[in-house]
């Protein structure tokens, strides 16, 4: 069903041959992935599918058409290209970009077929709807259907709305459980009488086992408990597009454009989760399967080409692909030789680190499991290692106010080790907790950022709170830190303030 | 069928275009299109078209990267141009998008609620012309090429083995006959040309001539999408009258009295070699700081009103200002032409007078 908007093209016989050989070695080098559909498509098709996210049956939203138009100037000027594009769905959808020469589509397929097993098999995609093709046709329907009777004005405003904190939810939410579904009734009969209760005790004992510094330490906890449980929410939520489903005042069909928002959000976290990773395991087995099997010898030149261009790095961008199969490789080497565990760590002779090797050769095993339960936090916490930062010249950098510049700053291992994963952590944005639904009691929305050191963009985040203002229909606040003084950013409809909160942060 | 992205495309375009229209004031009283222009697009910066997020700012954030230098090594620019105050103001995000002529130029009609300009007589006349290009396989027999067709047969005969060379007959059958074929091109005969004529006397200053150069600018663009091809001509005057390319037009800084009766004189006398008006729209557009010399404005009015108004569509005059006041030549053309219908006047007293000014001489429709 995903074509029917496009004039399929058959699948021409030279690829089918080589998707048929890819397959077979890939299966032998023990990957496991859904199978694979495969279509050719002009580069107006890719960038309007890429554009989409991977799906031509989306909702229509302009922010695609800027997409479109960003990628289509990048490809005319031949800044970018896109030779292929991978969807994670059961069966997986693959594009391949009509103008690849035969060794470009050899690689690209070793590629895809990889990426379809990351996403098989990595447990952050676990929770992923494998059938997302025919689930974003929905939302499409659904949200044209909302068009159609409310007005495609009125549909694009609150749209716009909800995207603009569509990246409000709790990414681990599929693995935790943090609490209850909201219950029709909390009464609870049991909750009306409680009290302290006393050990049992003599009269004459009672002041010693039942000190009263404890009864007014537990009386004070209860009356906590019971405040708490008049708090809404009752402990600081993180799942913002939940909390607003849940409680805001809503229309049927905006509600219903929020769930489509944040199910489509939590089936793309995944691979913002992974990126590194994901296209570090393609790349890795692209080259493997491309050198070891696949390619001929007329195919070399191409190849080298390609795989460079694939690695390519500049110096203010890290490359995911790079640093993810160097890491892999390192991986695979360390734990071929041997170079883990306690003995090895406590060594510290850097020749005999260096040389170290006992040939212990479980690194393809290694490098199975690394895909299979890491994500790319995780991965970098645990493997990045001093050495690798030395061997491939890793950096900080930061912006230099009296220059204009960014600049290189560090190439302490500890402060690349931090920096990346501050990048990486939440996806390098804010951390942003609803604390309090009914702020004043008044109705108002009280959200929190968790200051870890950088401010906020404040302009961005008036604009997003406008925004949520839209959704929310009461003002909405949220409490930051800027230049270490606590302050709430506070939107009522048009107006906006911001105010001193007098609190010193740090 | 059209292509979903092809509506959200359209849907970002409209957007633009109206964020364009907004801050139209802004970029015609800046000046920021011009320079930015190439062949057919002009590339406008506008604020940026975006959904907004939480996020950090990335100067403070920084990163990790890859590669050699010491400390201190430059990576790269801050992003961000036009705003060091670390992203605290709002709205300066700027981004550039690349409009064509033609669009601009309907943002400027919509905006400036511009009428359509009725070019005038025969031009709105099409003319349509057959001209034979090429071959086809089907057609009226009339237009059978006769040659053609016999070869067509003749080739097929001998490669099918039945053409036997000791009696040549050849019968061309249905698959062979061809057929000339032809196009229509229509050539609107409507042809335009602008005089712009501009005052370089001593008393132009620099700031002056920059106001000339942007409502010529947008002059151009709307008159542009309405008649192909085009002809722009360029006059200065002083004392004397002669005509220059367009860079000398802007640049140009003379010293010296002002006669412009001079420029008239000229621009009558090449409409006259070259523009036949039963012919030609006929544009001119003459800035001057409105100091001439005294006894020549009657012989000015003369020349307006038994010529230039009668052989032009439409004749502006605008008159560019210092802070120390304009010239008498103003108030001279407006007692004597008052009721000319095809001349009209603006006074520019600073770059924020450009907006109303191009109004005042293009709501005319002519």
């Amino acid at each position: 069903m995903v074509t029917v908007s496009r004039a399929v093209k058959k699948f021409p016989t030279e690829l089918k041959l080589i998707k048929y050989e890819v397959e077979e070695y890939a299966r032998e080098y023990g990957l496991d992935f859904f199978d694979c559909i495969f279509e050719v498509v002009d580069w107006r098709q890719m960038n309007e599918i890429a554009s989409y996210g991977g799906f031509p049956t989306r909702y229509p939203h302009w922010t695609f058409g800027m997409d479109y138009e960003r990628m289509s100037k990048g490809y005319a000027y031949g800044l970018q290209k896109i030779y292929e594009l991978v969807i994670n769905n059961d069966p997986c959808y693959a594009y391949l970009l009509e103008s690849n020469n035969l060794v470009d589509q050899k690689i690209v397929m070793a590629h895809v077929y990889s990426h379809c097993d990351f996403f098989k098999n990595n447990m952050w995609f676990g929770h992923t709807n494998r059938k997302m093709i025919d689930e974003m046709a929905n939302h499409g329907s659904r949200l044209r259907r909302h068009v159609e009777r409310h007005g495609a004005e009125k549909v694009e405003v609150f749209l716009d709305c909800c995207l603009s904190i569509d990246d409000l939810i709790d990414w681990h939410a599929p693995f935790i459980k943090r609490r209850e579904e909201v219950p029709d009734s909390t009464f609870d009969p049991q909750d009306e009488d409680r009290t302290v209760k006393k050990l049992r005790s003599k009269e004459y004992m009672d002041s010693f086992i039942n000190p009263p510094e404890f009864i007014e330490e537990q009386r004070r906890k209860l009356e906590e408990e019971e405040q708490k449980d008049r708090q809404f929410p009752r402990n600081p939520e993180k799942d913002l597009l939940l909390f607003l489903i849940e409680h805001a005042p809503l229309d049927n069909w905006q509600r219903d454009i929020l769930s489509i928002i944040r199910e489509e959000s939590y089936y793309f976290a995944p691979q913002g989760q992974t990126k590194i990773m994901n296209e570090g395991w393609a790349t890795y087995w692209h080259s493997t399967i491309m050198t070891q099997k696949l390619a001929r010898d007329a195919d070399i030149v191409d190849y080298a080409d390609h795989h460079s261009g694939t690695l390519g790095t500049s110096p203010g961008r890290l490359n995911p692909y790079k640093l993810g199969v160097e890491l892999l490789l390192d991986i695979e080497d360390r734990w071929n030789k041997g170079r883990f565990g306690k003995e090895y760590e406590d060594c510290e002779d850097r020749a005999a680190r260096r040389n170290w090797n006992t040939h212990a050769g479980i690194g393809r095993e290694k490098i199975f499991e690394v895909r299979k339960i890491y994500n790319d936090v995780t991965f970098i916490d645990t493997f990045l290692t001093p050495e690798f930062c030395e061997d491939h010249k890793l950096f900080t950098y930061k912006y230099n106010e009296r220059t204009g510049r960014y600049e290189i700053a560090d190439r302490d291992f500890k402060k690349i080790k931090e920096k990346l994963l501050f990048s990486l952590t939440n996806f390098g944005r804010p951390f942003i907790y609803i604390t309090d639904g009914n702020y004043r009691n008044r109705g108002e929305l009280y959200l929190t950022h968790r200051h870890e050191g950088i401010d906020l963009k404040r302009d961005y985040a008036i604009d997003t709170l406008k925004n949520l203002h839209k959704v929310w229909q009461r003002p909405v606040h949220l409490e930051t830190v800027e230049n270490n003084r606590m302050v709430l950013l506070t939107c009522d409809g048009e107006e906006h303030s911001v105010k001193q909160l007098g609190g010193v942060h740090r | 069928m059209i292509a979903r992205i092809e509506q959200d495309h359209g849907r970002f375009r409209q957007m633009v275009r109206g964020r364009i229209k907004k801050e139209l004031r802004k970029y015609i009283t800046h000046g920021e299109m011009i320079g930015r222009k190439g062949k057919d697009l002009v590339s406008i910066p506008i604020p940026q078209i975006n959904i907004p997020h939480f996020v950090y700012g990335a100067k403070k954030v920084g990163g990790v990267g890859q590669g050699d230098g010491e400390s201190g090594t430059p990576i790269g620019v801050g992003d961000e141009p036009g705003n060091m105050g670390a992203g605290d103001a709002p709205g300066e995000h700027l981004v550039e998008v690349d409009v064509t002529l033609e669009e601009l130029a309907e943002i400027l009609g919509e905006e400036l609620e511009l009428p359509r300009i009725k070019p005038k007589g025969k031009q709105n006349i099409i003319d349509e012309k057959k001209k034979y290009i090429g071959i086809r396989q089907a057609g009226p027999e009339s237009l059978r090429h006769f040659k053609r067709t016999y070869k067509e047969a003749l080739k097929r005969q001998v490669s099918s083995g039945i053409y036997n060379y000791e009696d040549p007959l050849v019968i061309p059958i249905r698959e062979d006959k061809r057929y000339r074929s032809w196009q229509v091109s229509q050539s609107r005969q409507s042809s335009a040309v602008i005089f712009y004529m501009m005052d370089v006397s001593g008393s132009m200053s620099d700031e002056q001539k920059e106001i000339v150069r942007i409502e010529s600018f947008w002059i151009d663009t709307w008159l542009r999408a309405h008649y192909r091809g085009l002809i722009s001509r360029y006059l200065i005057h002083d004392a004397v009258a002669r005509e220059v390319d367009q860079k000398m037009f802007y640049t140009t800084r003379e010293s010296g009295g002002t006669m412009i009766s001079s420029v008239y004189k000229l621009c009558h006398q090449i409409i006259d070699q070259e523009y036949n008006p039963s012919d030609w729209n006929v544009y001119g557009f003459h800035f001057s700081d409105g100091d001439n010399w005294g006894e020549d404005d009657d012989q000015c009015i003369e020349l307006l009103s038994t010529q230039l108004l009668r052989k032009c569509n439409l004749f502006c005059y605008g008159q560019v200002e210092s802070i120390y006041g304009g010239g008498h030549f103003f108030s001279s053309l407006e007692h004597a032409l008052a009721d000319a219908d095809n001349l009209a006047m603006s006074r520019i007293t600073s770059r924020d007078g450009i907006y109303d000014s191009i109004k005042a001489f293009l709501r005319k429709g002519k």
